[in-house]
């Protein structure tokens, strides 16, 4: 191994850089649109609250008659829209407010009716978002309930009199969405350091926060670790995060009929029920399935 | 194992998933690594840049290339063909080493000696140079099926199921059943598959159990290929296994 | 708009390089994590595979605790330590130094393996002891095959400690686990390049190490330079 070694080394990377080259394609820009009409295909996050709603539409629909295909764990939001805007997935469970910052990066609705709205107006050609659901999941910085009460935390805005330098922790995305340090810093003109921690706001984010490696995590107030470790969830009172309301994100391929079996489940489900949902997941560890079907049992809806 | 007692059918799916795309990637591998190794051989200096360029290939972390992938060849970044190419790319790196090395333990004389009893070239290569690279060969593939069996988990980075899948599922949910269930799996899988190549290696050469010759009469160089030098890094517990 | 030019865009921007998470930041903490992991490994897996390449004894059960090490998936290990670690490197730094005790064993092994046994009876005839045997004889003689074993484990270290990002605020995976969610491909492949520079680069060191350590075990007579 010598300059030889190097030239190749050298060589192999203008040949990669060639073939990339080649190609301007968008990589997740893909799969011809089109699906046979008959089967509805529906996909989900990456994370477990959102494939047992995507659980639940798909056992709720295949009960109507439906052909369900599950496309499940699908990534984050910048991975998987593309696909649904490409026609290739045709119902996904999002949340409004989330949502509405992806095609409407600036915008300045922040109650959920108003987000539901400007929603219904900025979603693509081709797409809709059906009723939205009273339950919600959203961002909320929370902190250990030993750090509130040391600087008597009940809001954002409070973070302004901790004198000592705070780290939020959260998924790398966090770092440069509106959510993360950058918004905080707009909305409150309070700065913090950041800490990536890829488990969205899972097991390793409260352990984190109880190391005390970060003062405060990006968790989703649905999670049922904030009761059960005792965390404190900052109000946000001057509108940093949106309103974050569980909603269907369909393509034209999902029918009236569909869309109406759908919207039965999302006025009926509410944000303790998605807790619970939750909860049942990481503390009884049943699959999405089993909890999908007790769910829908439970509230009569197959 | 509350976890367990109600996910094994997930686990079982996630294996034949795991499979599926860990098989394919190890026969691409064998099928493209095993020419390229008997070329390496046959011209060192062709052969030194191709190992060279092996490695480096070998060193391309796994993430992006699960993104360059589908760019180049123009498939869906969550379509299992996508981790299938990518494994491949690893383990025919890793392989072509091996390869060169199980050529060039054939010993010139072996070659003379089939020449002279009238093989034409292609016979040569399948007749006495493939099967005499066995040994070796099939260390070099099990170490290839191992480590492919183990870095197919990264796929349910990119949203690609696998037995992966469990341990960013495991991770969230905060299941520690759930992860170890996954690493357990991998590693059965991955000694499941190597117990096999061991076996299929054994069918392949039985000159090298009971003494038999093969039909040419002539038994590879006594004690084996000696790891050479410089010669790779990769190829050496290969080598070594097939010393013994 | 093409991907590659892009990336080489994003690399050439000053901006990228500087700062407690800049190129040089990371690329450092990179080189940190490896030659630490390399190091942590070859202090456990070397005097081990010498001890078995001595003795000829315990080879089997080494062949196995290496090829089951070698099965475990990174990404699983570095799951469960973290989950029991908490944030941080030291998550990462365990799992790396299981990936990387598999090539140094086997090279240790097979390097004082292969030393040719009428030489080793030779050293003991001349009267040296055992513990001189193999500082004196074997060692060298299997050093470039052991050396082998390093330049392997630090090509698997080097690419794979960009999984260290995912627990940890480290190195140069967070280009890629940052570029890989945002959809920032630019970033991510640029990331990928600072990896294979970075390897190119401590290839051609340990491969110039490698060499000088072949000359050192046959000084006599003019040995085929390696591949």
């Amino acid at each position: 191994m010598n300059r030889h070694t190097l030239r190749t080394g050298v060589t192999t990377l203008l040949g990669v850089a060639l073939l990339a080259g080649c190609s301007s394609e968008d990589p997740l820009a893909e799969e011809p649109a089109g699906d046979a009409g008959e089967t509805i295909v529906i996909g989900s996050q990456d994370y477990y609250s959102n494939e047992i709603i995507a659980e639940i539409y798909a056992q709720a629909l295949e009960a109507g008659g439906y052909t369900v295909e599950r496309e499940f764990r699908i990534g984050q939001r910048e991975a998987y829209l593309p696909e649904i805007e490409s026609g290739s997935i045709d119902l996904f469970p999002e949340y409004t407010g989330p949502l509405l910052q992806y095609w409407v990066p600036d915008t300045s609705a922040r109650l959920a009716d108003d987000v539901y709205a400007e929603l219904g107006e900025s979603t693509p050609e081709g797409l809709r978002v059906l009723e939205q659901s009273p339950a919600t999941d959203q961002d909320a910085y929370v902190v250990t309930s030993e750090f509130a009460d040391q600087w008597g935390l009940t809001t954002i805005d409070d973070l302004a009199e901790v004198t000592e330098p705070l780290t939020l922790g959260g998924n790398s995305e966090g770092e440069t969405r509106p959510n993360g340090p950058r918004g905080l810093a707009d909305t409150y003109g309070i700065e913090v350091g950041y800490t990536p921690i890829e488990d969205s706001g899972g097991p390793l984010t409260v352990k984190a926060l109880e190391d005390g490696d970060i003062q405060m995590a990006i968790i989703y107030t649905a999670d049922p670790s904030i009761q059960k470790n005792g965390l404190v969830a900052l109000e946000d009172t001057k509108g940093l995060f949106l309103a974050s309301h569980v909603v269907p994100l369909a393509s034209d391929d999902v029918d009236e009929e569909a869309a109406a079996i759908i919207d039965e489940i999302s006025t009926t489900m509410t944000a303790e029920e998605l807790v619970g949902l939750n909860s049942r997941s990481v503390e009884e560890q049943l699959p999405a399935a089993t909890i999908a079907t007790d769910w829908l049992e439970e509230n009569g809806l197959v | 194992m509350t976890w367990l007692s109600s996910a094994w059918p997930q686990v079982v799916d996630l294996t034949v998933r795991h499979l599926a795309v860990s098989a394919p990637a190890i026969l691409l591998s064998i099928v493209l690594a095993v020419p390229l190794g008997r070329m390496a051989q046959r011209s060192p200096r062709a052969g030194g840049a191709l190992l060279s360029a092996a490695s480096v290939l070998y060193a391309v972390p796994a993430l992006p290339l699960l993104i360059v992938v589908p760019v180049v060849l123009g498939i869906p970044l969550r379509s299992p063909a996508t981790l299938v190419v990518a494994l491949t790319v690893y383990g025919t790196a890793l392989l072509v080493r091996t390869a060169a090395d199980a050529f060039s333990s054939i010993s010139d004389p072996v070659r003379q000696a089939a020449v002279s009893l009238g093989h034409s070239p292609r016979a040569l290569f399948w007749r006495v140079e493939l099967p005499l690279a066995v040994p070796v060969l099939v260390s070099g593939v099990r170490v290839v099926t191992v480590s492919t069996v183990g870095l197919a988990t990264i796929g349910a980075l990119v949203g690609i199921p696998s037995l992966g899948s469990l341990f960013t599922d495991g991770f969230q949910r905060g299941i520690t059943a759930e992860v170890v269930t996954g690493i357990v799996t991998t590693v059965a899988l991955a000694l499941v598959l190597d117990a096999a190549c061991l076996l299929a290696g054994r069918a392949l050469t039985p000159w090298t159990r009971v003494g038999v010759a093969p039909s040419l009469g002539i038994l590879p160089r006594p004690g084996g290929p000696r790891p050479t030098a410089g010669r790779g890094a990769t190829g050496i517990p290969a080598t070594a296994e097939a010393a013994r | 708009m093409n991907l590659f030019a892009e990336a080489l865009a994003w690399l050439a921007d000053p901006v990228h390089w500087s700062g407690p998470s800049g190129i040089a930041a990371r690329l450092a903490q990179h080189l940190a994590i490896t030659v630490a992991v390399v190091a942590v490994s070859a202090a456990v897996a070397i005097p081990v595979g010498v001890l078995v390449g001595h003795t000829r004894r315990g080879r089997g059960v080494v062949v196995a605790v290496a090829g089951a090490a070698r099965a475990v998936p990174t990404l699983g290990l570095l799951t469960i330590l973290g989950l029991m670690m908490g944030i941080g490197l030291q998550a990462p730094l365990a799992a790396l130094v299981v990936l990387a005790i598999p090539s140094l064993l086997a090279g240790a092994y097979a390097g004082v393996e292969a030393v040719a046994p009428d030489v080793v009876d030779a050293a003991r005839a001349s009267g040296m002891s055992e513990a001189q045997v193999v500082r004196q004889v074997e060692l060298p003689l299997a050093m470039p095959v052991l050396l082998g074993g390093v330049r392997a484990a630090t090509l698997q270290v080097v690419a794979t400690a960009t999984l260290a990002a995912y627990v940890s605020d480290t190195g140069l995976g967070r280009y890629l686990f940052a570029g890989l969610k945002t959809r920032d491909y630019p970033q991510m492949l640029a990331g990928a390049l600072l990896v294979i520079a970075l390897t190119l680069v401590l290839e051609a060191v340990l491969a110039s190490i490698q060499r000088a350590a072949a000359r050192a075990a046959a000084p006599t007579h003019a040995r085929r330079a390696p591949a």
